[in-house]
């Protein structure tokens, strides 16, 4: 080992760097969260001090809860996520199965035309996709949105998951079709609980971006009974600029969900980019 | 005999996704390239030809919007790549180094950003640049450059570039995770012939791992070109529909969004609106297209 690679200089130098870059990522979020527990007076006069009995206040917390209907946005959000997740592992598994499993005439072009979404935008057919959602009578319905997500997320769904079905041991395939199985069984009960981790892996890639998103609430879902928790926050904090405790409250509410899912799923999250899924 | 039965299992395995991804995402593609031919007079829908792009494109009204939009969004996608991506780099290589302590704890913190959303990404910053709430220029003072401070957001001339690096700070993750992951596969061996030649440090960096991590930049360069020019929710969050002031912030998204939903008096028309959706989708495949053929096969890969 050369003297370059253990010098003290240098891990005291990049420890410098990583803890500045750290400090300009979390100092916005930290804040606005601590400012989100003070009075209005404490806001302004000392904005980067932490609350204290003297200054500590909920006020806003309240009028976020008076005015706004944050449970309701959040139980849309939690629905819409949940339920797009859960079609985009089904219907993108079973894809991915039919490609990864079977050789048939058009398997490779099959592959390819659901694979042309992953670098196509689906926001580029939006007046479009508004207007079949008017004819059929979905909009501002919760089941747009879960129909447009699950559209967005398949493309990529097919394309790891099918990588991941291929590694699949053909053996013991071929010994559940001896024993008898359907092939509905050896996918259910065989192949799913194998690539457990993959599925987990598109589940956490898919989750960030449609619980953020703002585009296709504000487009298909804007009445007040089918807004978003992202939606309901970006309408609410436009009606209450002036007041600076709600909208610090409803940023640090809006916060406070992704920080504890980011938190439960991180570790998954980065394997996930890191193992090259993204190739 | 076998061969001749038709796999109904086939077909019921792709059948959803397929249906679910033609009728939502393919089809609204084409018909909106389509809708773009059409034009609404009397309420009625008429085929009027290439007309939307002529008048989106030569029309004073509307081409003056229209190249102001496409000229921010590639000002937006410079800073991106000027900025984000080295910066993502520099701290995959700081990140990569052996037998660095934390490592973990920085990658997780570094990304926090990335997970949160537009809408509160947008406002968090629009406050910590507000003269009103002072934080920005108390920050400046105490580093002594409190003359330097503007209200940054306000400003036709800084606005856009102060919201293109807003949303580098959010998106720096990305490129760092994907450098690191690329970083990590390059195998030991081939850094310590590299020590035995003399090769160390800074210089191992530029001469051995920056050349074996030029596909993932390639991809990273066409993810970011993707996302920009269909980039909305910042500058939508931040500066209103009308991206102002006077416009400086408008890049194609918020375009697009004025023109089919209408803003203040003018009404929103889905065919106007079609015909920059179409335009967006014409300079993401060229840009994809520029990727997949120009780059990506002349890139050499290297066999680790």
């Amino acid at each position: 080992m050369n003297k370059a690679r253990k010098n003290p200089f240098n891990t005291l130098a990049m420890h410098g760097a990583l803890i500045l870059y750290t400090l300009i990522a979390l100092f916005p979020v930290f804040v606005i969260l601590i400012n989100s527990f003070k009075d209005r007076k404490a806001i302004f006069r000392e904005p980067l001090a932490l609350p204290d009995a003297e200054t500590f206040s909920m006020i806003g917390y309240q009028t976020v809860m008076k005015q706004g209907d944050f449970f309701l946005y959040f139980q849309n959000s939690l629905i819409v996520t949940v339920a797009s997740l859960f079609f985009v592992l089904l219907f993108g598994a079973m894809a991915a199965f039919a490609l990864a499993e079977y050789r048939f005439k058009g398997n490779t072009l099959m592959g390819l035309y659901l694979a042309l979404g992953i670098m196509i935008p689906i926001r580029i057919g939006t007046v479009a996709i508004l207007e079949m959602m008017v004819a059929s009578g979905l909009v501002n319905t919760l089941w747009a949105l879960i129909l447009v997500y699950t559209a967005q997320g398949l493309p990529l769904a097919v394309f790891i998951l099918s990588e991941f079905m291929r590694q699949v041991s053909d053996d013991l395939k071929n010994a559940a079709r001896v024993d008898g199985l359907s092939e509905y069984a050896i996918f259910f009960r065989l192949v799913l609980p194998l690539v457990r981790p993959a599925m987990a892996t598109v589940a956490v890639f898919n989750m960030i971006p449609i619980w953020n998103d703002l585009w296709f609430p504000l487009i298909l879902a804007p009445a007040e009974e089918t807004k978003t928790l992202t939606l309901g926050s970006q309408v609410f904090i436009g009606q209450f600029v002036t007041d600076w405790n709600a909208v610090l409250s409803a940023l640090s509410m809006a916060i406070l969900p992704v920080l504890i899912l980011y938190v439960i799923f991180s570790r998954q999250l980065i394997r996930g980019i890191t193992s090259g899924a993204v190739k | 005999m076998q061969r001749a039965r038709i796999r109904w299992h086939i077909a019921v395995f792709l059948a959803p996704a397929v249906l679910v991804y033609t009728a939502i995402m393919i089809f609204p593609l084409f018909n909106t390239l389509r809708l773009a031919l059409y034009s609404e007079v009397d309420q009625t829908r008429i085929f009027v030809g290439l007309d939307n792009f002529r008048t989106l494109f030569f029309d004073p009204i509307w081409s003056e919007q229209f190249w102001n939009a496409l000229g921010n969004n590639f000002w937006f996608f410079i800073v991106h790549m000027l900025v984000q991506n080295p910066i993502g780099v520099a701290l995959a290589a700081i990140l990569s180094h052996p037998r660095l302590r934390f490592a973990a704890l920085y990658r997780s913190a570094i990304f926090i950003p990335t997970i949160l959303s537009f809408v509160i990404v947008g406002f968090a910053w629009k406050l910590i640049l507000s003269p009103i709430w002072g934080i920005a220029p108390s920050m400046l003072e105490f580093i002594g450059l409190k003359s330097l401070f503007q209200p940054w957001l306000g400003k036709e001339e800084y606005a856009l570039t102060t919201l293109a690096l807003i949303s580098v700070w959010q998106f720096v993750g990305i490129p760092m995770m994907l450098i690191y992951a690329a970083l990590l596969s390059i195998p030991e061996e081939i850094l310590e012939a590299g020590e035995v030649d003399g090769i160390t440090g800074i210089s191992a960096f530029w001469k051995i791992k920056l050349p074996l991590i030029l596909p993932s930049i390639g991809i990273i360069s066409i993810l970011t070109f993707v996302g920009n020019f269909n980039a909305f929710d910042l500058i939508y969050a931040s500066q209103g529909a009308l991206a102002g002031p006077d416009f400086s912030t408008d890049i194609l998204g918020t375009f697009l969004y004025r023109t089919f939903f209408g803003f203040q008096l003018q009404l929103g028309d889905p065919h106007m609106g079609s015909a920059i959706a179409s335009g967006m989708f014409a300079i993401i495949l060229i840009g994809v297209c520029i990727y997949l053929f120009g780059i990506q096969t002349r890139m050499r890969r290297y066999q680790m």
